[in-house]
């Protein structure tokens, strides 16, 4: 019996927490000097350290204490005067120590905000997500799962590792739990999770490319019901894996446990994962046999006490915030609310900040990426920084549009050339013969042509109908496959039936 | 006294990922009394308001610079593994799921 | 010309009245004559260490600066990592493992050009004071038979005695460099904690273990201490300073003046009378020889052993998880159908000997949640007591002094069974180890009862390792003299060393 996400709402309140799992993109590794590259051939990134063979010792990336640092000032937290790392031990093979070197009661920043704005029906609300920590740890090695049906963990007979991952430099940051959102949680933890890989991007520490999992985020949903200041049992959704999922998880989790509750069933405290597909969750491991981690202070890594003067010149080094950031284009580009809204939600802002720094019209290029190209990203139904087309494409597209070298007609043409994969703007076109026809003869012989095959329609232009003109032009656009500048064809057409071309 | 019950010592080492006999487990549990009588001597003194030593030296801050060196080679790195397959340590099925 | 000593070896190569191949030939030969009986190696790498003497020698021929123990031999604890030779730890969890990488202080041997015999034998992961505990069988004590070369690094400690090799590097987390020198009436160091890089040790217990040396004089064990020292940037936890000057301390010994604090805590019952005796002779020398006695209090070193056998065992718990059968070493129990999680139980149960077993399962005990105030936190906070003590006893003395063991070496056997009476034998080295400070102990006679071995325990502040040499090579210098040679030639059980 499905439950309406409205029922949920007019019963319960949401309580989020969320844990976001940042890559930092360091060149190496968090305790080794391996490197972090993305994609490299299985275990070609592995040393003693990460491999934990006995006897290697970690030595911290400076690097990854300088990030976690800017990420601290960047939400508005405390740094503090001294932290040190922890053991987390647990068994698992993908993690060769055995254990994660993590940081846990005396994290590097604690205690600091994120505010975020929604739009809705009402306008735009804003709320405030407070940051429990940040801390630092080490990402695992990643498993490959041999034989079974479906490649996954379950039912497979074994499985491969590849430690190119384990060690790079994770950041984790933990909110504090948010309640107060009501129907809007789903949009606010997407907004959240968009607003801090803004920052992060703007401080230039990860990639935070979601689907490569340099940004993951783990989402607590618990509900309660209205009026209540009872907490409810939360479950702990992984592999939240881009913005929308983020939106969809919560929404999701917030059914299952109302129609958990409604049936008089208990929310089991436990790990999910999120299915891609379904838009659903399924259950991971219970917590109630959660594993006794058995911390304590990490024996082979000194404490990290950063200097009070180095912290005031990181935060002075702070980029623009997103917000404010936003603030700027929108009066430098003139952009009306709803569009400058509407490039927020569909995460095209800074494509179309690139696009601009590159040349391009700001409204022309807030029009490709907001029109055409957002069309067909929704057409093949991916996102539009998946598709392969780049800011400098459209700003050399824009280019070629203003120095009439291409119609827009034809210039959407070249678009979905670029996204296909046919090559740059200037490839695409030069592949595809796409050129506009300004040699006036050529043009002149399609008007005769055409003026002779509708000579009615042409002898009404001649006796003063203009807009009847719109049916001519549109047959030599035909027959000049399109390729022909519109504005050139009505000029020359009018002048050859006796108009005015103004 | 302190003491440990057999389950405890049985709950212990499957912590510690160790297999264990049920002899044993009975052992160590018996064993365990005066062993931890001997370190309990710790909670002896009053300790209130004493700082915890983790690092015998006082260093702070030993960082290294965010820069690549050759790792190993996929030869060297899999020299030891018990098994591999397609360059990978081939090891039986996981059980459980990743944290 | 094995029964030398390697300062004695070094000079004979320089004036090159000896080549360094000769001079590994000759101690191989004495491995091969000796070792069946004392078991002090693990694993002899003839052909490399043969190599190695020839590269020197034809380094020296070519005129090449090279440092003062070049071409000397040299045996290696098993659990220092070393490229391409098989690295144990004497335990069976790690049989036929050969390291892809060169532990710090086997670059430093290599690059010094001292050549490397073998692996030797070891209480599994250092844990033990007996090397009884060894995966592959107990090494035995050369001034007898039947007894134990005390432990963790009682394989080093017996090759030195017995002349298999004139140096050795073992490793001290709680005595186990300095203990097995007493029992085998050797000299031994542990360095300061963070002097000597702990990169490619295999760790027992991180915030305690350090690497040192082992020589029949002090001068020798300088020598071997100058060359593995000094900062490394792979282990963070290592000291950015200069190498203390240890070798000029152990040529100049002379105590005139100093004050030397005997540690009231560190004496009396529980110590052989024979150890005492000599102990309280070597105080009187020292007095003799113009130095100061006092008595120091050290109240808390009382509860020094059950703080390190919290503190150690806890720290194991965590540092062995890595031997799971997934990356490298044993795999047992890899049984159709098996998982990883039942692969890994099996191979931990059958790879580990029993005292590592019981040491994780009270590490595990005492890091688990509930339990670690109690004990983990309670030890880590007795730990800053016993660095107070320290601190307090340093503005009185220049150097601290106890036994280096209650008692002599004892009989294999004797205490395998019984954990708290072996954890005993460490009650006087283990302080230093818990507030990271340096110690050494040196021969101090035989003890009247057994005629074997006694050790005396000489104690320096942090990165003050030149203290102990000093104070050392003063005290020995006037033994030696006192006995009419060193203690070593007196070793009974092999017949000595022509």
């Amino acid at each position: 019996m499905a439950l309406s996400y409205d029922d949920v709402i007019a019963k319960y309140e949401p309580v989020l927490g969320l844990e976001v799992h940042v890559e930092l993109n360091t060149e190496s590794k968090m305790f080794c000097s391996c490197s972090t590259t993305f994609g490299g051939e299985p275990n070609t990134q592995t040393c003693p350290v990460c491999l934990a063979l006995p006897g290697a010792l970690p030595v911290v990336n400076a690097k990854a204490i300088e990030s976690s640092i800017l990420i601290g000032l960047a939400l508005n937290c405390q740094i503090a005067p001294y932290s040190r790392f922890s053991r987390k031990n647990y068994f698992y093979p993908d993690m060769p120590k055995n254990f994660q070197i993590s940081q846990y009661d005396e994290p590097i920043c604690f205690d600091g905000f994120v505010d975020v704005e929604i739009q809705t029906d009402e306008g735009p609300k804003q709320f405030r997500i407070e940051i429990e920590r940040v801390h630092m740890e080490e990402d695992t090695g990643k498993s490959l799962h041999v034989g079974g049906a479906t490649g996954r963990i379950h039912g497979a007979e074994y499985s491969l590792l590849d430690y190119n991952r384990a060690g790079i430099p994770l950041v984790e940051i933990v909110t504090k739990i948010v309640p107060g959102t009501g129907k809007y949680a789903p949009e606010v933890a997407k907004a959240y999770v968009a607003e801090l890989r803004d920052i992060l991007r703007g401080l230039k520490v990860s990639d935070v490319k979601m689907e490569q999992g340099s940004l993951r985020c783990d989402a607590n949903v618990s509900l309660r019901l209205i009026g209540s200041d009872v907490l409810g049992t939360r479950s702990e959704t992984k592999n939240v894996n881009s913005l929308r999922s983020v939106e969809r998880a919560i929404r999701g989790e917030m059914i299952r446990h109302a129609e958990l509750l409604n049936d008089g069933k208990k929310v089991k405290q436990e790990t999910r994962h999120f299915q891609e597909e379904s838009g659903l969750t399924r259950s991971g491991r219970s917590k109630e046999q959660a594993e006794d981690y058995r911390y304590f202070p990490e024996p082979d890594l000194v404490p990290v006490a950063p200097a009070a003067t180095w912290i005031e010149e990181l935060r002075a080094q702070l980029p623009e915030r997103p917000s404010l950031h936003r603030k700027r284009l929108k009066e430098q580009w003139a952009v009306p609310d709803k569009e400058m809204a509407a490039m927020i939600n569909a995460d095209v802002l800074d494509i179309v900040e690139q696009t601009v720094l590159l040349g391009a019209d700001p409204t022309k290029a807030r029009t490709w990426w907001l029109g055409e190209i957002s069309r067909l990203a929704n057409e093949k139904d991916i996102a539009i920084a998946d598709l392969s087309i780049a800011p400098r494409d459209v700003a050399e597209i824009v280019a070629l549009v203003a120095a009439g070298e291409l119609t827009d007609k034809l210039a959407r043409q070249v678009v979905e050339g670029v996204i296909a994969g046919e090559g740059t703007p200037a490839e695409v076109v030069a592949k595809r013969g796409i050129k506009v026809v300004n040699d006036d003869g050529a043009l002149m012989a399609a008007i005769e042509k055409v003026c002779a095959e509708q000579a009615e329609t042409a002898d009404k232009v001649r006796n003063g109908h203009v807009p009847a003109a719109g049916a001519l032009i549109g047959a030599v656009m035909k027959e000049t496959k399109g390729q022909a500048d519109a504005a050139r064809v009505r000029e020359l057409l009018l002048g050859h039936l006796g108009q005015a071309t103004n | 006294m302190s003491s440990l019950s057999r389950d405890e010592v049985a709950k212990l080492a499957a912590l510690a990922r160790i297999e264990m006999s049920e002899e044993e487990l009975v052992g160590l549990a018996s064993q365990f009394g005066s062993i931890l009588d001997a370190v309990a001597r710790v909670q002896e003194l009053n300790l209130d308001g004493v700082k915890a030593t983790s690092h015998p030296q006082p260093l702070e801050n030993i960082f290294r610079e965010d820069v690549v060196l050759p790792s190993l080679t996929p030869d060297q790195a899999l020299s030891g593994a018990p098994a591999q397959e397609e360059q990978r340590f081939r090891v039986p099925q996981i059980l459980g799921e990743a944290e | 010309m094995i029964n030398k000593t390697a300062a004695e070896m070094s000079s004979a190569l320089a004036k090159g009245e000896v080549t360094s191949v000769a001079l590994t030939k000759q101690h191989l030969d004495r491995i091969a004559d000796v070792d069946n009986k004392v078991k002090a190696f693990l694993h002899v790498d003839t052909e490399s260490a043969l190599a190695q003497a020839a590269s020197v020698d034809a380094d020296r021929a070519a005129g090449k600066a090279l440092g003062p123990l070049a071409g000397v031999p040299l045996a290696l604890k098993d659990v220092l990592a070393q490229e391409g030779v098989p690295t144990t730890a004497g335990s069976k969890i790690l049989q036929g493992w050969k390291p892809p990488y060169d532990s710090t202080v086997v670059a430093k041997l290599k690059a010094a050009g001292v050549v490397i015999l073998g692996k030797t034998n070891m209480d599994e992961f250092a844990m033990g004071s007996s090397t009884e505990n060894s995966g592959y069988g107990p090494t035995f004590n050369p001034w007898d038979l039947t007894r134990t070369p005390g432990g963790s690094s009682g394989g080093s400690a017996a090759a030195v005695s017995a002349f298999e090799a004139p140096i050795a590097i073992g490793s001290d987390t709680g005595g186990s460099i300095r203990q097995p020198a007493a029992l085998t009436g050797i000299v031994g160091v542990r360095p300061t904690y963070g002097a000597v890089s702990r990169y490619g040790l295999i760790a027992y217990s991180s915030s305690l273990d350090q690497a040192g040396p082992f020589g029949r004089t002090v001068l020798d064990t300088a020598m071997l201490h100058e060359i593995i020292a000094g900062h490394d940037p792979k282990d963070a936890t290592s000291i950015n300073a200069p190498v203390p000057a240890v070798v000029a301390a152990a040529k100049s010994g002379d105590v005139k003046g100093l004050k030397i604090g005997v540690i009231k805590q560190l004496q009396g019952s529980g110590y052989q009378a024979g150890v005492l005796a000599r102990f309280n002779e070597s105080l009187d020398v020292l007095a003799s020889l113009g130095a100061e006695i006092v008595e120091v209090d050290c109240p808390s070193f009382e509860f020094a052993l059950a703080a390190y056998y919290l503190i150690a065992p806890s720290e194991c718990s965590s540092n062995l998880a890595r031997f799971d059968a997934m990356r490298y070493g044993l795999r047992t129990g890899d049984i159709d159908g098996a998982s990883a999680e039942s692969v890994m139980n099996s191979t931990r149960e059958s790879g580990f000997g029993r005292e590592v077993k019981r040491r994780i399962i009270l590490g595990t005990y005492a890091l688990s949640s509930g339990y670690y105030d109690a004990y983990y936190g309670s030890a880590q906070k007795i730990r800053t007591l016993i660095i107070e003590d320290y601190k307090k006893a340093f503005t009185q003395a220049d150097v601290l002094v106890s036994p280096t063991s209650p008692i002599t070496a004892f009989k294999i056997g004797e205490k395998s069974e019984d954990p708290i009476a072996m954890y005993l034998a460490d009650v006087a080295t283990i302080p230093v180890n818990l507030a990271g400070i340096c110690g050494m102990s040196l021969p101090a006679g035989l003890a009247d009862e057994d005629n074997l071995p006694v050790g005396f325990q000489i104690m320096a502040p942090a990165m003050q390792d030149q203290r102990l040499y000093n104070v050392g090579a003063a005290l020995e210098a006037a033994l030696v003299s006192k006995w009419g040679g060193h203690l070593i030639s007196k070793a009974p059980a092999l017949g000595g060393a022509k």
